[in-house]
């Protein structure tokens, strides 16, 4: 069974945002980039899988410029057999635009199970895996923090309010991976070595027109600092009075 | 021409996140004009009527025996079918577990883009505007909408449910769909892991947070005891759920959940920018920690420096006595 795990290039979450002279997107100078962590978890998985079954390669794939490669190579040296570049200049294509390129990519190679983060810690959409899945016609599965892949159905706990659902589904499917759903491994050495010589296809994205259109990006206004209601055990009763008095919250 | 709200049932039961997506959806419309529709998937009538109250016209009725449970493909179908018979301009959902995962099937379905987690909405010369917050938090972008319908699902617990208008009733009609459930889908088997009746930590109107100050999981039960004296939910920095302390359920920030309750209580916690992104639209902030150079302090309303284990038993007694609880 073909695994087809998606991945995002994002800016590091240490990272404070700058907004670049275009007013509508960031600043890229000085910008660490990383593998998204909802997509580590969704590699981590994959390869899990792999190992369980003793079968099948695990494809990466990702969408962007030339350095979206560095990227990819992580996934490889994590594990993942080759790698698809989807090829855009394109700053920051929108989830429907990436869910389209993507879309083709699971159609072509029909994978048993497609894998993603649940969201990019970038534009936060949490959008494209479900996206993917009506465009490609398959059953999809958000948010899952435990994973039981066998005999070709998953057995899947899904993050809710106040719980988790359990979900059960005949793959092929998408999946989207939450915090707590493995640790991802390091990658070994050998892991790094070996990634160089693994194939990354290149292709052109086939990201259509965008679905928003992009007016601005602002930084917050800063939060200004409140006061110190004073120290130790003695600051308690002016600390409860204030939220009750004058922030009215308790 | 009309607002179409997805309305959320579980259980049978009406979420109240939906009559927040309500209110906003009554007051878009008194610029972008149309009345305002409801849509629900449920296996019966969970009471829909009673929606009119909170500003619907009418509810859509879905039904179907699958929606006992929530089913992305079905349910998509549904609201998408919505959409098109009654010509919606915009169709708005609640940023809920099941909002993420039906309003990008619903939006690739009509062939539309998607703002998620929307803080706010504006309507301009008749055009449609979302602000949603990147970078959890750390950024602002603003999105307009290229094609209609505007698709767009809105952050928990930011916008006000409407004061209810006593007596009024919304028409409760039947939507038809086309979809076969017979098809491959995903099937909802089950519920496990429930977190003991407080609120989940997005929904709810006051989180208590501990962090790496707290020493040990084992004096969690200070963070446990304020939570419950002020009916709140429990949150946790990423270093004490990376460290094993806390279920990953818990955390705040970044790589976690982004929170803006009315009141957010940060324990032990010196303020990492990931977890600042993820609570710093929070209401009222209360930092209590040892060192006055924390950052935390920085963006806290109210900070009280001190060691918390001489700290929190006083507050929770205070807030005990507050709320006649001894």
């Amino acid at each position: 069974m073909l695994q087809l795990v998606c991945i995002k290039q994002v800016a590091d979450t240490e990272t404070r945002v700058k907004v670049a002279a275009d007013g509508r997107t960031l600043d890229p100078a000085g910008v660490t980039w990383i593998l998204n962590p909802y997509d580590e978890f969704a590699v981590e998985e994959a390869l899990r899988l792999k190992e369980q079954l003793a079968a099948g390669d695990v494809v990466v794939a990702s969408i962007g410029g030339a350095g979206v490669q560095t990227t990819l190579r992580n996934a490889l040296a994590m594990g993942a057999d080759r790698a698809f570049h989807l090829k855009t200049d394109e700053a920051a294509p929108d989830s429907l635009q990436v869910a389209r390129a993507l879309s083709a990519l699971v159609r072509e190679l029909a994978p048993g199970v497609v894998w993603m983060g649940k969201q990019a810690v970038d534009d936060d959409a949490s959008a494209v895996g479900p996206m993917v899945a009506e465009l490609a016609g398959l059953p999809c599965v958000t948010m899952v923090a435990k994973a039981t892949i066998e005999g070709g159905k998953a057995t899947l706990e899904r993050e809710i309010e106040g719980g988790r659902e359990i979900v059960e589904v005949t793959l092929p499917a998408v999946i989207t991976a939450e915090k707590g759903l493995n640790e991802p491994r390091y990658a070994s050495l050998k892991g790094i070595m070996t990634a160089k010589k693994k194939p990354i296809e290149e292709r052109a994205a086939e990201l259509g027109a965008p679905g928003l259109e992009k007016v601005s990006l602002e930084l917050p206004p800063p939060r200004t600092a409140g006061r110190i209601v004073g120290e130790g055990v003695a600051a308690v009763p002016a600390l409860v009075q204030a939220l009750r008095d004058e922030a009215k919250v308790i | 021409m009309s607002i179409l709200v997805f309305i959320e049932q579980r259980g049978g039961e009406l979420r109240s996140v939906s009559r927040e997506v309500l209110g906003e959806a009554t007051r878009l419309a008194g610029s972008l004009g149309g009345p305002v529709i409801g849509v629900c998937c449920a296996a019966s009538d969970p009471g829909l009527a009673v929606l009119g109250e909170a500003g619907a016209e009418k509810v859509l009725l879905a039904s179907h025996e699958a929606f006992a449970s929530y089913d992305g493909a079905g349910y998509a179908a549904a609201v998408a079918a919505a959409a098109r018979s009654t010509g919606a301009t915009a169709v708005l959902f609640s940023a809920s577990a099941i909002g993420k995962d039906l309003a990008p099937r619903v939006a690739a379905r009509l062939g539309v883009g998607l703002a998620s987690d929307c803080t706010a909405m504006s309507a301009e010369g008749g055009k449609l505007v979302a602000t949603r917050p990147v970078y959890a938090g750390k950024a602002i972008q603003k999105v307009a909408f290229p094609a209609v319908p505007a698709v767009a699902s809105l952050r928990p617990k930011v916008f006000s449910a409407p004061a209810p208008k006593a007596g009024a009733t919304a028409a409760v009609e039947p939507q038809t769909f086309e979809w076969d459930a017979s098809g491959p889908r995903a099937v909802v088997t089950g519920l496990t892991g429930a977190t003991g009746g407080r609120p989940d930590l997005t929904e709810s109107e006051i989180v208590v947070s501990g962090g790496r100050g707290m020493k040990g999981p084992e004096h969690f039960h200070l963070i446990e005891e304020l939570a419950d004296a002020l009916g709140a939910t429990v949150g946790a920095s990423r270093a004490v759920v990376d460290a094993g302390w806390r279920p990953h359920g818990e955390q705040v920030g970044q790589t976690g959940k982004v929170v803006s309750p009315k009141l957010y209580v940060a324990v032990g916690i010196s303020g990492a920018i990931q977890h600042l992104a993820g609570m710093s639209s929070s209401r009222c902030i209360v930092a209590i920690n040892k060192d006055p150079e924390a950052p935390i302090f920085k963006v806290a309303d109210y900070g009280l420096v001190g060691d918390l284990f001489e700290v929190m038993p006083a507050l929770i007694a205070e807030v005990r006595k507050l709320r006649g609880q001894v």
